[in-house]
């Protein structure tokens, strides 16, 4: 799809790295909030971002934007300030020195014919556009083999792509920007 | 080609960062809820998010300006009620970031953080400070040409896009491998704002206009 800008070239506007110094600017406390733990259904997810050295990444910023327990799409407000019931879908973290970051939200419901899913975006220095990745989640093998995205990934990679269970709604998800046990990244 | 490539070994960071095998492209795209995006408000926003000179006591240092202009979708459609962030350094090319190690001062009276929601015409509008250039440590005498970094979100979470902004005639661009990791030079040129005589406010700032386009995807070749 093209179109004509100001000058005349076609295309979008291209991208560039988030950079190193963002942390002051983009996260904010509730970003990865996205529910309040104390509600009964609250789950959450805590991984690390890992480089093609195995060496954590400690300015990556990581966003999720997701269906909510029922698989409605959120279509209101409320991803910054947070009011403790409106669920809003939207949730960002910066990592920390150990490339770790963390989230608190519920499982999304399906929607359509896919397992239940988050979408996840990473953005970091040395990220010239970011990576664009699902998590699924480990209790659904059965969804998994008529998901149509986990279809499309070979099969030795696909684990990238599922949380792993570390206690009662507790998950852990690793993404692994490059190298040994590569997370899966979708193209588009 | 738009976008940069995930590795560009000029720009050093990016030979451990960026991924080495192929993205997936699922038959069927984006599901629904990608194909959606997060939706904020102006009761979420602060008052004085769009004019970062005025976020302390006391006036920052440096040229003030006014940075404008449209986010569009590919059709050149107005995308309306989206969030723009932005950030940058202060007029001595230094961030109000702990992780900043360049001897440039600091400005007690700049943050050099913004945002706001685009209007009915897909218009953001930020009163700010020039930001200076600074170095980094990618190579010998590395020097990032003065930009603004902008994040948009878009009606669709997969046409998410963070890029920088730059200012027209900047003689660092061709040695800035973050700049010149986007193949095409007329993509390249997309990321340089314009002078505009009509946002230019007497007595006061000088303005720039810049429009956002929003293609389906950055992760796109
Ligand atoms: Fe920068």
């Amino acid at each position: 799809m093209t179109t004509a800008s100001h000058d005349g070239a076609p295309g979008p506007t291209p991208s560039q790295t988030v950079g190193p110094f963002f942390g002051y600017a983009l996260p904010y406390e509730t970003g990865p909030r996205v529910v309040p733990g104390w509600r009964p259904d609250a789950i959450d997810v805590r991984g690390r971002v890992l480089d093609g050295a195995g060496e954590p990444v400690p300015d990556a910023l990581l966003e999720i934007w997701q269906a909510d327990e029922s698989g409605r799409i959120p279509r209101r407000p409320g991803g910054i300030v947070r009011d403790g019931h409106d669920f809003s879908g939207f949730g960002r973290c910066g990592t920390d020195a150990d490339g770790a970051f963390w989230f608190t939200t519920v499982k999304p419901g399906a929607v359509g014919d896919g397992a239940p899913c988050i979408a996840v975006l990473v953005f970091a220095r040395g990220l010239l556009k970011p990576v664009f990745t699902r998590l699924y989640f480990p209790e659904d093998e059965t969804a998994h083999a008529a998901d149509p995205l986990l279809g499309a990934v070979p099969a030795e990679r696909r684990a990238t792509l599922i949380a792993a269970r570390e206690g009662e709604r507790r998950y852990r998800f690793d993404i692994r920007l490059q190298g040994d046990r590569e997370t899966v990244f979708l193209g588009f | 080609m738009t976008h940069p490539p995930y590795l560009s070994p000029g720009y050093k960071s990016t030979v451990l960062r960026a991924p080495a095998q192929e993205l997936v492209m699922p038959k069927l795209g984006p599901d629904s809820v990608e194909l959606a995006s997060p939706v904020f408000g102006h009761q979420e926003l602060g008052r004085l998010d769009e004019d970062l000179t005025v976020q302390h006591p006391g006036e920052p240092l440096g040229e003030r300006i006014v940075v404008t202009g449209r986010v569009l979708d590919g059709q050149g459609r107005p995308v309306r009620g989206t969030l723009v962030e932005v950030w940058q350094a202060n007029a001595a090319g230094r961030y109000a970031h702990l992780g900043d190690i360049h001897p440039a001062p600091l400005d007690p009276n700049f943050t050099g953080a913004g945002r706001c929601l685009t209007d009915d015409d897909g218009r953001y509008r930020f009163v700010t400070i020039k930001p200076g250039a600074y170095p980094w440590r990618n190579h010998h005498n590395a020097w990032r040409p003065a930009h603004i970094h902008f994040s948009v979100f878009g009606t669709a979470f997969t046409q998410r896009l963070i890029t920088q902004m730059y200012f027209p005639g900047d003689p660092l661009f061709a040695y800035d491998p973050i700049f010149q990791s986007i193949p095409d030079e007329r993509a390249r040129e997309k990321l340089i704002c314009r002078f505009d005589m009509d946002t230019t406010e007497p007595e006061w700032a000088l303005g720039y206009q810049w429009d956002i386009v929003l293609g389906d995807t950055p992760m796109e070749a």
